[in-house]
Formats: structure tokens, sequence, C-alpha cells
């Protein structure tokens, strides 16, 4: 099982308490009524789908209840970090040192 | 001609006891809950009015004079009550919060004795150590197919707050567990 870190609980817990919840930092249109359906559907639709690091939304649905973002590898499935949503997305090469540090 | 009706109202556990070796299973006495949300700005204000500490760490609770606080989230607390009802205290308060009554939708297990953790580790995934769940402890987590609200109220005994109609489940699976881990 995986441990996630929760950035309100501060603590990493099972994953079984969290749910994947799409991916994150895409902003809705402004003026959502003048977008064209194309534009529409790249919004509502399209999603990056990367082989790779992927930034995505995460519930502590079984804990806090809280929405947060997250940095995960989809090829080694590790959560690089986790941090608040509304946050700017963090540096991952910071991170990393970080974890790094953590680790050691 | 019709009878008189007598309703009673009946607790979702009664009858229901378990004694093992190393853990006993009792339903917790009747209890006002509220959950409450609110605002950092408010947790003074209401603080205040319910002679109780919000507590702001998370995993915390805090217990003044029967009154319990349980930190949910960064901004949600369970207060529990045997004795007065705390929507009686957040009646006039002009501070921003949304408190709703619970009282009757969630029931209690108190789960005892020195079994008590490695029986709700059968089906609570958290580490339920002392280091890492001391007395006080509490937490939203899920056991088996329920969630519930695990606190740690002395070293070894444990209160389960669950949704009444979870609780039959909750006291088998636990009752369960207490019976392979015997």
């Amino acid at each position: 099982m995986l441990l996630i870190h929760c950035p309100y609980c501060e603590e990493a817990r099972p994953e079984i308490e969290f749910r994947h919840a799409g991916e994150a930092h895409i902003a809705r249109p402004a003026d959502i009524a003048s977008l064209t359906d194309e534009e529409f559907s790249r919004f509502f639709f399209y999603r990056d789908n990367p082989k790779g690091i992927t930034f995505e939304r995460w519930r502590h649905l079984h804990g806090c209840a809280r929405f947060f973002n997250a940095a995960r590898d989809t090829v080694t499935d590790k959560f690089l970090v986790t941090y608040p949503a509304g946050e700017a997305k963090p540096d991952l090469v910071e991170a990393a040192n970080e974890n790094a540090k953590g680790a050691t | 001609m019709a009878e008189a009706m007598t309703i009673e109202r009946r607790h979702p556990l009664a009858g229901h006891v378990f004694a093992g070796t190393g853990v006993a299973l009792t339903p917790a006495h009747a209890a006002f809950r509220t959950s409450l949300r609110c605002p950092s700005a408010s947790v003074p204000g209401l603080s205040d009015a319910l002679g109780v500490a919000l507590p702001r760490t998370p995993k915390t609770s805090v217990t003044e004079k029967g009154r319990s606080a349980l930190w949910l989230g960064p901004d949600e607390w369970l207060l529990i009550d045997e004795k007065t009802d705390p929507m009686a205290d957040l009646g006039g308060i002009d501070a921003l919060h949304a408190a709703v009554d619970i009282s009757h939708r969630n029931t209690a297990i108190l789960v005892s004795g020195p079994g008590a953790a490695d029986v709700i580790n059968a089906g609570c995934p958290q580490d339920l150590s002392m280091e890492a769940f001391g007395t006080g402890a509490c937490s939203r987590t899920i056991f088996g197919k329920a969630e519930i609200v695990l606190w740690r109220v002395k070293p070894s005994v444990f209160r389960i707050e669950v949704w009444r109609s979870f609780s039959d489940y909750v006291f088998g699976y636990l009752a369960e567990a207490a019976r392979d881990g015997g």
C-alpha cells in the first residue's frame, strides 16, 4: 500500500483513505459562454495523460476530506510532492532535493 | 378502539456486548454530537462560547468539563458531550460558522483492553502505536468498508464514532477480529 503525504494532516497516510480527482491546474475559462465548441471540448474533455510526471488533484476523503494537489510519476507511481490546493506548481527539482534530504 | 401506542427509542447497538481475551466491546452511552465548521477567524469566539478550545493541530482533541472537540480537518471539528447540547451554546454567536446536530446520526463503540489497537488494525490501516497515535489522538479514517472517527480516549481505550446504520457491521467486524486474535 502506498503512503500519501496529506498537506493538511501533515503526515503520510494510507492510500485507501484517498481518492484520485483528476488533473490539477485546469483553470475554468473566465467567460465560458463565449467559447467555441472546439475550445470548450479542449477545456472540458482533453487531458494530458503523460508518461512521467503528472500534476493531479487528490482528496483525503476518509481523513480531513480536503482536496490537495500532488506531483506523481506515472511510471514509478512515486509521489514527488503534495501541496495545498490553490498553490502554484512547485519546483520539482527543489522538491526532489528536499525528499533526498529527508531520506538520509 | 385503537390501542394506545408507545414508541420507545432503541439504541442501534442495543444488546450488543462482547468480551474476549484482551479486548472488550461496549456500545457507548448516548451523547450530543455536533459537526462544526468555521474559518480560522471564528475559532477564538466559538472556543469561548463552547468552553473548549478548538484544537488547531491535526489529529488532536481537547476535552474540558466533559465536552470534547476533535480535529477532523483544518476547518472542521466534531463536538461530543454526554451531558449538555453544544448547539445550545452556539445559538447567539455572530462569528461565521456552520453547526449541524448529528447526535443521532452517529453512535459509538468503546474498544478497550490491551489488544484494542490490534483489533482495530484488523480493519483500519492507520499506525496506532503510542508514538503515532497517542492518548487524545483522533482521526477520521476507514474501518473495513465504513468510515469512522477513531479517538484514543485512554492508552488502552478507543472510541469509534460510526454512522448508526453501519454500527452493526463495525461491531460485528470488531468482534470477529477479536475472536480471531484471541
